[in-house]
């Protein structure tokens, strides 16, 4: 091995550890696709309720108390729950795989620092969209998911991989659209939360991954 | 001068190399942490920190979590400066070499 190659790859070396200390680098590119496919899913499940072709209510004979619980006794915050979950648990899944292969522990500091970074954004949105339905203004919350959502992402980025931080910026293009075409929220939302994790999901996993 | 002369004999092991670069983006790294980032052994890792320790290089803080000790290491000032300019005589090297 020449000179060259030996410092080359000690500086490779260096940039290596820095990232895998510093960066949740686990993530998989699987976990956006199949995000993808179940945000796709609960869209598509969706849709009649949104579109009033089915009705709303769960219990149409129930009193309406004003307030939060009104929400729980519509079909729409079950199915986005589930979609929630469902998004959650397989984008896990196919990332605790990926961390396992690795060889890097999936509940590290870095996984927490990611996680915890995400989650602001994400809390404070969610309890603006819960009052935003609180006071009927149903046509913002999904352009404020997105916008929220792709806020999380870039907040992110720098405890990841940085590509994520394309996702975010894409997010939050794709809600302010949303902001001049209120009433099309479900749309915007499945080509955010659908549609673009899945292209990203295949991206990273083809870049990343798909030689291992 | 050839810049091989810059390279620090410090950082000649790839575990010392591992150690640095943890704390370079770390404010504070653990000793569990670096064992699991290095995959070493208690030992093996216990000698590379009292080396770069005695140097100057990084500095130990001995804490507690409840009753566990938990004791934590960060780069010094001096460390760094040292260790980027190693950096730099890596790259030096590199593209004299080119």
């Amino acid at each position: 091995m020449t000179e060259h190659d030996q410092s080359l790859e000690t500086l490779q070396d260096i940039k290596r550890m820095m990232e895998r200390s510093s960066r949740f680098i686990s993530l998989s590119g699987l976990s956006g696709i199949s995000a993808g496919i179940c945000a796709l899913i609960g869209a598509w499940l969706a849709y009649p309720y949104v579109f009033g072709c089915r009705p709303l209510f769960i219990d149409i004979h129930k009193d309406f108390h004003p307030g939060i619980e009104v929400l729980f006794n519509t079909w729409l915050f079950w199915i986005a729950a589930g979609t929630f979950f469902a998004a959650l648990i397989t984008a896990f899944i196919f990332t605790y795989l990926k961390s396992k292969k690795e060889g890097i522990p999936i509940w590290g500091k870095t996984a927490k620092r990611l996680l915890f970074n995400v989650s602001i954004p994400l809390i404070v949105g969610g309890i603006f969209l819960l009052k935003l339905l609180q006071f009927g203004t149903f046509g913002l919350v999904a352009p404020g998911c997105l916008l929220f959502y792709g806020l999380a992402l870039i907040n992110a980025s720098k405890y990841t991989l940085d590509e994520i931080r394309y996702l975010g910026y894409c997010q939050i293009i794709v809600g302010l659209i949303n902001l001049l075409f209120v009433g099309y929220g479900l749309y915007f939302w499945a080509l955010g939360f659908g549609v673009l994790h899945i292209l990203y999901g295949t991206y990273m996993w083809y870049k990343y991954e798909r030689s291992e | 001068m050839n810049p091989i002369n810059n390279l620090n004999k410090l950082f000649d092991s790839r575990v010392r190399l591992g150690i640095m670069s943890a704390l370079m983006v770390n404010d504070a790294v653990n000793f569990n942490e670096l064992k699991e980032l290095l995959e070493i052994t208690d030992g093996n890792l216990a000698s590379h920190l009292k080396a770069l320790e005695e140097n100057n290089i990084i500095k130990v803080n001995k804490g507690f979590i409840g009753r566990k000790t938990n004791t934590t290491y960060a780069i010094t000032k001096a460390g760094e400066k040292v260790f980027k300019a190693h950096i730099e005589a890596l790259e030096k090297m590199i593209r004299s070499t080119k």
